[in-house]
Formats: structure tokens, C-alpha cells, sequence
């Protein structure tokens, strides 16, 4: 299977990456890993006529402790998170999520930036960065601003970014930890999740972000705001479907993922340490 | 587009297509053909090779994206003769059946060992879930596997 063709631009900066957005537009895909974009052309269900490769911006490939979050570049890969010791003690759900997604090799080349920005609902780590009220930062022609990650998700692979904005940044709030969990149901080791949930109680309030529950990466709001309320886990659990728009495919009926997520968020809950 | 990729240690350049795929260039352009392709979805690892020295699968990159990188694909372990140890550990515990997986599982699984030079069998099992063998031949491909890590332990002792 091969891609239709495209014209190819490295970015040997981020102003270059910006000024090559600014020239083609919606024409262009930003292109960083390639794990998520790659496959989905190699399928022909993407065909963009330009790809700027901004793989490269080794600027953008850090993890840093920046006082009340942790920064983290857009370029930075699924294995440097998962094996990075300030996030095993800053950010655990983040490392042991990102040590979960897709396959070694995977991970090897997968950026979270590319993740976070293709916004695929099955992924599993825009999840995470809802669950943790994750910060992310795109920078365009004029400079940069902050978007939450519970407004960064629009629609069906759609995000917030506009066409000439580059996801730069990610940040992590530092939280208090009391527990997390992150619960990943799926056939084969390397699939995405049928049905994933991410969790994490901190600060005195717990945030759970559900994979594959929707047509984007979803905050379980009903379940978060009964737990804030009081609520026990199977209680609250029992919330998991609220908001949700499963869809069924060849590896579940909306009905049976309806059932996984109760199951998987009340699993979530209890391994974080929720009674 | 011209390319560079230095391939085992040698500098080749090929003039390639932007949408063409890594395993192609090295397969038709360079003809190095022990990288197999498998699945052609990201999912079998039959294509693994090592690109900066770590396992990737090189269906999922473009040969654009490789430029200026240093690759190794399975031609390049074996000094002469002489098999890498991965390779003669494979042999030795017959960590294959039909063979097709196994570029790809030998790549995969040095790459293992790199991160995790002593792992237990479910390390390596977890380790080499981005490899498929449709023969179902992984008792002896993870016993390979073990044997190396074994075998390199003793001798770094």
C-alpha cells in the first residue's frame, strides 16, 4: 500500500514549519512521527497534497520541569515519556500510558505531539492529557496561546489548532498524585483500545478521560462529578456511558463498548484507590 | 528527491518519490530483500529494522524521512560468516518455522535487549508484541531470545 502522492517540505525550524503552513494551508498535513498519519494515507483515508515533515525539530524533543507543570516538546516520543523519571514521579499516568500505546517499534517513532493533534478518539493519550487537564500550546504567525485540553477536541479528527498553527507544547499540570489508573481493553497487544479509560485523582479531585467513546477523546464528566461529589466507585461507574456516543465497528457494538467503559471506569476508579 | 541513508555502515542515495515507503526503497532500490514485508499496516513487524538504532517498522516511515539517518536491516549483523549472536540463537533454539517473521523478530528482539539486557520471558513476550509469527512458533522465538540475553550476561560477568 502506498500513499497517493504528495509533495514533501522539511521543516528545518518552526518558523519554517509555520511559513510552509502559511504558504499551502489546508493543503498541507504537518507530518512528525508519522505513526498515526502515515497509516491512515497508506489506506488512501488521507490524501494530502503537501506533508511538512517537521520530525526533525529536535528543539521541540524535551521533557522539563517549568515550577507548576511539566513542559513537555511536541516532538518529544512515546518512548522518551514512558521512560522519563520526572514523569514516573511527576506524571506517572502519562509514562505508564505512553509505555501503552501501540508497539515498542511504535514507540520508538510516535510523537505525543503527532498523537495529541490527530486527535483520534481511539488514542490513548489525549485521554490522559483530559484526564490530567493537560495544557496544550500551538504556535502560528502570531505567536503563541494556551488551549485546555477539554476545548482542544472539536470534532472527528479535528482539534482546535487553526490550519497554520503547530502543536509546540504540552503541559502537565503538577499534581498531587493519589492514585491513577489507566485501563486499556483490546484483542491484540498492538491494536488501539475497543474501549480505554485514563484516571487520576490529585488534588483533591479526580479526572477520568475515555478512548474510543465517542467521535473525540472524551472527559467522563458525569462519573467526575459524582466522585467529586462523594459518589463510590460503583456508583459512580454506573455514570460511565453518560455524554458518550460509542459507534460499533468490526470490534464492538456500541453496546457492548457502553458495557466496557461501566466495567473499565469502575476498575479505573477502584485501582486509584476509590472505595 | 535524492536521498542518503548510510545502510549497515555504507552511504547509499537513491533518487525516490516523496510517498515512497522506506521498506521499498531498501527492498527495490537497494535490494536488500531480507526485510520482509508482512502486513503492510504497522501491525506484523516482519519489516523491523533498526533506524538510529532502535527498532522501527520501516513500512511506516517514508524513505524521505530516513535521509541522513543510519539504518540497519538484518544484512548488516552478521560479520561474514560469523553470525550476530541474536541470529545464531535463533538457529540454535530453531526460533523459527516458516522464517518469514524472523527479520523482523531478530531485529525487534535486539532492540529488546539494548533497553532491557535482562529480561524475564514475559519482558520478552511484552517486548515483542509488534511482531507477529503466523506460524504461532513463539515459544522458541522468546527461548531464542532469553538465550541471548543469557549468553551476553554471562559473557559481560
Amino acid at each position: 500500500m502506498i500513499p497517493a502522492a504528495f509533495e514533501y517540505v522539511r521543516a528545518d525550524s518552526v518558523d519554517a514549519a509555520l511559513s510552509a503552513l502559511t504558504k499551502y494551508g489546508d493543503e498541507a498535513k504537518l507530518l512528525a512521527g508519522g505513526h498515526s498519519l502515515l497509516p491512515l494515507m497508506k489506506l488512501r483515508l488521507a490524501a494530502p497534497s503537501v506533508l511538512v515533515d517537521v520530525g526533525r525539530l529536535d528543539d521541540l524533543r524535551y521533557i522539563n520541569d517549568a515550577g507548576d507543570y511539566i513542559a513537555i516538546g511536541a516532538l518529544t516520543r512515546h518512548r522518551d515519556l514512558e521512560t522519563s523519571s520526572l514523569l514516573a514521579s511527576a506524571a506517572p499516568l502519562l509514562a505508564h500510558a505512553a509505555g501503552h500505546v501501540g508497539d515498542p517499534q511504535v514507540r520508538h517513532r510516535g510523537t505525543i505531539g503527532g498523537s495529541l493533534a490527530h486527535a483520534d478518539p481511539a488514542s490513548d493519550l489525549p485521554a490522559v492529557a483530559l484526564a490530567m487537564g493537560a495544557t496544550i500550546v500551538a504556535t502560528g504567525p502570531n505567536g503563541t496561546r494556551e488551549i485546555a485540553a477539554s476545548e482542544f477536541y472539536t470534532g472527528f479528527l479535528e482539534s482546535a489548532l487553526a490550519p497554520d498553527e503547530l502543536l509546540t507544547e504540552i503541559r502537565i499540570p503538577k499534581l498531587d498524585t493519589q492514585g491513577w489508573s489507566f485501563q486499556k481493553f483490546n484483542r491484540r497487544a498492538q491494536d488501539w483500545a475497543i474501549v480505554g479509560v485514563a484516571t487520576v485523582r490529585a488534588n483533591g479531585s479526580t479526572g477520568v478521560g475515555l478512548v474510543n467513546m465517542g467521535s473525540t477523546p472524551l472527559l467522563a464528566s458525569a462519573v467526575m462529578n459524582a466522585v467529586n461529589s462523594g459518589a463510590n466507585a460503583a456508583d459512580a461507574a454506573a455514570l460511565a456511558n453518560e455524554g458518550t456516543e460509542a459507534q460499533s465497528d468490526i470490534n464492538a457494538s456500541s453496546e457492548y463498548r457502553e458495557h466496557l467503559a461501566r466495567v473499565l471506569v469502575r476498575r479505573s476508579l477502584e485501582e486509584s484507590g476509590l472505595s | 528527491m535524492k536521498i542518503t541513508v548510510t545502510v549497515n555502515g555504507v552511504e547509499r542515495s537513491g533518487d525516490v518519490e516523496p510517498r515512497t515507503l522506506l521498506v521499498h526503497f531498501l527492498r527495490d532500490e537497494l535490494n536488500l530483500t531480507g526485510t520482509n514485508i508482512g502486513c503492510d499496516t504497522s501491525s506484523c513487524g516482519a519489516c523491523t529494522i533498526h533506524v538510529e538504532g532502535q527498532s522501527a517498522k520501516s513500512c511506516t516511515m517514508l524513505a524521505a524521512q530516513a535521509d541522513g539517518l543510519e539504518l540497519t536491516t538484518i544484512e548488516g549483523l552478521a560479520n561474514g560468516d560469523i553470525l550476530h549472536p541474536m541470529q545464531r540463537c535463533f538457529q540454535e533454539n530453531h526460533g523459527l518455522q516458516c522464517g518469514y517473521c524472523t527479520p523482523g523478530m531478530v531485529m525487534a528482539a535486539i532492540s529488546l535487549l539494548d533497553e532491557n539486557p535482562n529480561p524475564s520471558e514475559t519482558d520478552v513476550r511484552i517486548g515483542l508484541e509488534g511482531n507477529l509469527c503466523r506460524c504461532t512458533g513463539y515459544h522458541n522465538i522468546v527461548k531464542s531470545v532469553l538465550a541471548c540475553a543469557a549468553e551476553s550476561n554471562g559473557a559481560s560477568k
